[in-house]
């Protein structure tokens, strides 16, 4: 442990020296889709690296690579100057490459020291398990990271930020020369984004090549040196942060103009459809009011984490809630239940498409009717043809692209799996619908008609709520923008007042009183 | 949050090719049955006659019976190992209440209330509690049987009047179909439009596929499952009456075992253990696949133990046969394009 | 912002692990102990009713009788550990039961060494073909060993063909092993206690143990972690078994009378022991002293129901209710011990 420190020390003393870790021009396709063009990155010794991007600019995609979970089509990965092939993931940790997720994997049934240290536990003689050995490191390796955890504690229970200590432990453990953070403060609240902070600059201390991936800016500029900017699957800019400002970073993000893209049309506002008072859900989101007018898009923007998917779901009764009432054109909605939510005419559209919003086995016609069966039902039965009809006058309206409607629903690409669940949704008639991240990977093309469709919905009166982690396509498409930060509104925009930096603000908690006039 | 059978990723991958393997895994099974009766007829002059098919029929009529509700607890990703149980109470409650100077006709849907509160109670240990139905069953299987012992203790009750013992025993007038078979045709019908015609057998594939997201779309997931528990009790019950009937006894071990059987039965007819595939005619087929095999082996001297082993192969390989062919497949498609899900794709301005 | 610690608060949770309170080890224990509680309950409440449970040849009569399917549970344990099961067990304690006293009658003189590992052999090759289909095939333990479960039986029927074998035919020298004691302690209950704690400390010290945890607590983690998850779960159906081969042996040794039947239902009581015994039918957790007192448990309920003179018609439906109270409890304690944990680290992590 000694040594490791000495020769860390002596590497951060000499940050002018050659990059740890190099990524060079890698691309990468799945299928038709090209989700990294031009991914190059370098990494230096005892350097906080940030990389930011938009959702879709191919970061995810550039950090399995690192991480040995996807080979590149082409490019080249050097590890101190020599090049590195990577075959899973357990060749990127013997490389000296940790990655830790927001959300880690961990064995839940076993101890934190266990979890550490699982396949490479230190041995005593007769090749026993040393447990105090064991403990005693993950003791050091802890106090090394300032962080009292109990290594004899089991994993399951432990909050995000403290799996990811464990993963960081378990980084440390095997001596990781480089540990790439992706989009790690997501889920922490403010004291444990201040504690992963000092833990990553001890890490940079002794000498680690770090690479920081977050949404907030703020976050970047107070712990990194160095960035790298990602647009559309390539790496736009790169360089030292000094001299930077948070515009010049969101200017180099963005980097197109807005309107084009998101056609929204004026649309009258009607009477209030939804209506959602004093929404509490304890550690979660807390006393969240809003109204939801009919023929109005609200967007409802924030950082991942923030708590806006869980009011959705507690809305639409897929939570619990334990304080609040939500009204669905002026009747009470039990907790709870969906049934009730459905019937009174809402409609959700969830985030995971292939968790939530489908039942990816199950055929195109049988996903599109699955939230229709008691209005699709004639007597007793349900007729395939009546199903068919369905999918099939669905599939017209929303320009489905498909081959049979019984082939099943995973054989779509992204873009029409996604007009599958809205189908499924619009059956229904609803007269609230709630979206949440309606593009999230999907293509371009198929992107715009999700929105042509929000829009026209919208134009019929319906009211729309519109989660996304894309700043542009709030900005393009929501009539009014609710912002939340950490379990709670923070702002309240109209169309003319939401701008890229005011909604920002308010999603990295600073509270806009003065906005709103 | 109900447990879900363990269940790996290429498992997972597999049933992507769902409907076209079914198609053909049924067809196979068909096709088999079509070969036992042929072989049958060769090698037994006895095999094809009205007699031997009525005894076929009546030997296959419980598991037949509880297949039924069965394979719809699977297809919705439960299990249900409790009915042999629940059939042993039911025979069981026959003959004590018989003892105790009830007449047949209270008896019998007394019996079949039994059975249907025996099923609610796996069906709240599992939906309410959460409690994993693979475990939850293993007891019940236990605690039903010797709550049969405990009403009935080791004694048999076999006086029952010819009138009804009959119809365990005789064909239904001027034919070779045994009364079992009879209802099991009228039930199978019941359950097949029950699970490929209406909403509920929609929503039950839907909650077999993906617990989750059959909840986002409004279906009540618990409390179809608790109606699935609820139906599978009561035709437990319901074949505790024809076993009773056929053997003129009621005995608190009657049936042990077969449940089993009723799972080796559902799983040959193509139904997936991981939930969300399957079809009842499947099961039919299979239910009288081994019902046929059983019986030829049997006419042909063929010891019972044969038996034993072509049930367990045939099971075994009705899970591996589709899981190479999907193994092949899948390296067939790799050495195609890449064509894992991309994750973040790129978006062109 | 600095990177030093927070002096009293790290203090405070070295201080709590130096307490040796080793949590997830702790958790294990109380859930044994509980058993052992129950078990001296019962055992209490029946000595009071007639003290002679509690002479010396009662015991041994106890632990004799728990024996058998206690072996049983060491293997099962393996399998569970690693969210499979093994339905086979009984099948190839009765094929193992069968086959060794059919080489024992047939050759006098055999030493019964042989015999011995014959069945060890034996069950191991059965248990390589569940794990090879399972690990390799990719199909779901509960099809293949539902599977197998008639596979071997019918194997074992053929071979028999009806026959059955009598201690008359069989050497002095098993029927010894069955019945003889060491120590006052009956050989088939060292044979037990020997084997529960070497596979205890097995799981619990060793790397190959600790992985058998991690492929049931997260099968996904445990590749990422590097572990030959195939390996290891065939690895674990050949100890269930070789385990199940050697029970068979030992059960003609202690029956001295063996036909195909021997160990029919075996694998349902098994599965309830381990239960009983702790095991999270999901994998990840328990362990195999759990399992075996599990097994001790539900046999000293059969013993004891008797002593008591209550008809013993009402033994499984109290092992079955035991069953899912069991679940049900450890479920409740899961869920309690969860919120606990999750309130202990909101408190460290703010």
């Amino acid at each position: 442990m000694a040594q490791r420190d000495d020769r860390g020390a002596a590497q951060s003393a000499e940050t002018s020296s050659g990059p740890r870790l190099v990524l060079e021009h890698a691309s990468k396709s799945f299928g038709s889709v090209r989700a990294l063009e031009d991914g190059s990155i370098e990494l230096y010794p005892g350097q906080t690296h940030a990389l930011v991007g938009e959702n879709g600019a191919g970061k995810s995609t550039l950090v399995k690579i690192l991480a040995g979970v996807h080979r590149p089509d082409s490019g080249r990965l050097l590890l101190e100057g020599r090049e590195l092939r990577l075959h899973g993931p357990a060749d990127a940790r013997d490389a000296g490459i940790a990655v830790i997720y927001q959300e880690p994997t961990l064995f839940p049934d076993l101890s934190v020291a266990e979890n550490i240290f699982m396949g490479r536990q230190p041995l005593a003689a007769g090749r026993r398990i040393d447990a105090r050995a064991m403990r005693d490191q993950v003791e050091a390796l802890m106090q090394r990271l300032g962080v009292p955890l109990d290594p004899s504690r089991p994993a399951r229970g432990l909050s995000i930020a403290d799996q990811q200590i464990v993963e960081i432990a378990k980084a440390l453990s095997f001596d990781a020369q480089v540990i790439v953070m992706d989009e790690p403060t997501a889920a922490l609240s403010g004291a444990e984004v201040e504690r992963l902070f000092s833990v990553a600059r001890t890490l940079q201390d002794h000498g680690a090549a770090v690479l920081f991936i977050s949404h907030r800016l703020d976050e970047v500029f107070a712990l990194c040196q160095r960035v790298t900017v990602m647009r559309d699957g390539r790496q736009v800019f790169t360089g030292p942060l000094e001299g930077l400002s948070t515009d010049d970073l969101i200017r180099r993000m963005v980097g197109r103009e807005l309107d084009a893209l998101y056609p929204k049309q004026e649309a009258t506002r009607g009477d209030v459809a939804l209506s959602v008072r004093r929404l509490t859900r304890e550690g979660v989101f807390t006393d969240v009011s809003f109204d939801l007018h009919h023929g109005e898009i609200v967007g409802l923007a924030g950082l991942v984490g923030a708590g806006r998917s869980e009011v959705a779901r507690a809305a639409f009764g897929i939570d619990r809630r334990d304080a609040g009432e939500v009204i669905v054109e002026g009747r009470q909605l039990p907790p709870g239940s969906p049934t009730a939510a459905m019937a009174a005419g809402m409609g959700f559209v969830p985030e995971d498409r292939r968790e939530q919003g489908l039942v990816m086995d199950l055929s195109i016609a049988r996903n599109a009717s699955l939230a229709s069966l008691g209005r699709l039902r004639r007597g007793l039965f349900i007729r395939d043809a009546d199903e068919r009809r369905l999918a099939a006058d669905w599939a017209a309206r929303l320009q489905l692209r498909y081959a049979h409607l019984s082939d099943p629903v995973s054989a779509l690409s992204g873009g029409n799996q996604q007009k599958v669940v809205l189908s499924k949704w619009l059956a229904r008639r609803p007269t609230v619908l709630i979206v949440d991240e309606p593009t999230r990977g999907i293509d371009v093309g198929a992107k715009a008609e999700v929105h042509r469709l929000l829009s026209d919905l919208a134009g019929q009166g319906v009211a729309v709520l519109m989660i996304s982690s894309e700043l542009p396509e709030i900005l393009g498409m929501a009539d009014r923008v609710l912002v939340m930060h950490e379990g709670r509104l923070t702002a309240q925009l109209s169309r003319q007042e939401a701008t890229e930096e005011r909604v920002m603000f308010a999603a990295t908690g600073h509270t806009t009183t003065e906005v709103g006039g | 949050m109900a447990a879900d059978p363990p269940q790996t990723e290429p498992a997972r991958q597999e049933q992507r090719f769902g409907p076209r393997r079914l198609l053909r895994w049924e067809t196979a099974l068909v096709l088999l049955l079509v070969a036992v009766a042929l072989v049958g007829q060769q090698t037994s002059t006895g095999f094809l006659t009205g007699t031997n098919l009525f005894y076929l029929g009546l030997d296959v009529g419980e598991i037949a019976l509880m297949a039924l509700p069965l394979t719809m607890i699977i297809v919705a990703g439960e299990i249900d190992l409790s009915i042999a149980s629940i059939l042993g109470l039911c025979s069981a409650l026959i003959g004590y209440l018989w003892d105790a100077g009830w007449s047949l006709e209270t008896i019998f849907p007394a019996v079949v209330v039994a059975g249907a509160l025996a099923g609610a109670f796996n069906g709240f240990l599992v939906t309410r509690l959460g409690l994993p139905s693979l475990a939850v069953t293993i007891g019940t299987l236990a605690l039903y049987r010797g709550l049969a012992f405990v009403i009935l203790g080791d004694k048999a009750v076999a006086d029952f009047p010819a009138q009804y013992t009959r119809f365990g025993t005789t064909p239904v007038p001027g034919t070779h179909i045994p009364y079992p078979i009879v209802l099991f045709a009228v039930l199978a019908v019941l359950f097949a439009v029950l699970l490929h015609a209406t909403p509920f057998g929609r929503s039950v594939f839907a909650i077999g596929a993906n617990q989750e997201a059959a909840f986002f779309s409004g279906i009540r997931v618990k409390r179809a499952k608790l109606v699935l528990y609820v139906l599978s009790g009561a035709v437990s019950g319901l074949a505790g009456i024809v076993y009773t009937l056929r053997f003129a006894s009621a005995r608190a071990d009657n049936g042990a075992g077969l449940e089993l059987a009723v799972v080796a039965a559902v799983l040959l007819g193509g139904v997936s253990i991981f939930g969300g595939r399957g079809t009842l005619g499947g099961v039919v087929a299979a239910v009288f696949l081994l019902g046929g095999i059983r019986n030829l082996l049997i006419l042909n001297d063929v010891s019972n133990d044969t038996l034993n082993v072509v049930t367990g192969l045939l099971l075994i390989g009705s899970v591996v046969a589709p899981n190479s062919v999907a193994a092949v497949a899948r390296l067939l498609r790799r050495r195609g394009t890449a064509s894992s899900v991309p994750s973040e794709p790129a978006r062109a301005a | 912002m600095s990177v030093t610690v927070d002096r009293p608060e790290w203090e405070a949770a070295e201080e709590r692990s130096r307490r040796g309170s080793h949590l997830v080890e702790v958790a294990l224990r109380i859930r044994e102990l509980g058993i052992l509680l129950v078990l001296g309950l019962v055992v209490a409440v029946t000595a009071a009713y007639n003290p002679r449970f509690l002479s010396a040849q009662s015991i041994r009569d106890l632990l004799l009788n728990a024996s058998i399917i206690a072996l049983l549970t060491v293997g099962q344990t393996l399998v569970v550990i690693t969210r499979n099961v093994d339905l086979s067990v009984g099948s190839v304690l009765g094929l193992s039961a069968f086959m060794t006293g059919d080489l024992l009658a047939g050759h006098q003189g055999l030493p019964i060494v042989v015999a011995l590992l014959a069945g060890i052999v034996l069950g191991a090759a059965c248990g390589a073909v569940n794990g090879a289909v399972t690990a390799i095939g990719r199909v779901p333990s509960l099809v293949v060993t539902l599977g197998t479960l008639y596979v071997f039986r019918g194997i074992d029927f053929g071979w028999a063909g009806g026959r059955q074998i009598n201690a008359s035919n069989l050497p002095d020298s098993l029927l010894a092993l069955g019945s003889g004691r060491i120590l006052g302690v009956p050989y088939l209950v060292a044979i037990t206690v020997v084997l529960v704690a070497v596979t205890a400390y097995v799981l619990r010290s060793y790397r190959s143990g600790r992985e058998l945890y991690a492929i049931g607590s997260n099968p996904d983690a445990a590749v990422l972690a590097g572990i030959p998850v195939g390996r290891r779960v065939f690895a674990a159906f050949v100890l269930s078994g070789a385990v199940a081969g050697l029970a068979g042996m030992l059960w003609t040794a202690r029956y001295g009378t063996v036909d195909a039947t021997a160990g029919t239902g075996f694998e349902l009581q098994v599965i309830s022991a381990v239960v009983v015994g702790g095991v999270a039918i999901f994998g990840g957790s328990g362990s195999v002293v759990g399992a075996a007192l599990g097994a001790l448990l539900l046999s000293t309920i059969g013993s004891a129901l008797v002593v008591l003179k209550v008809p013993s018609f009402w033994q499984q439906a109290i092992v079955g209710a035991l069953l899912i109270g069991a679940i049900a409890l450890d479920r409740w304690v899961g869920l309690r011990i969860a919120a606990a944990l999750r309130q202990r680290s909101i408190r460290s992590g703010s």
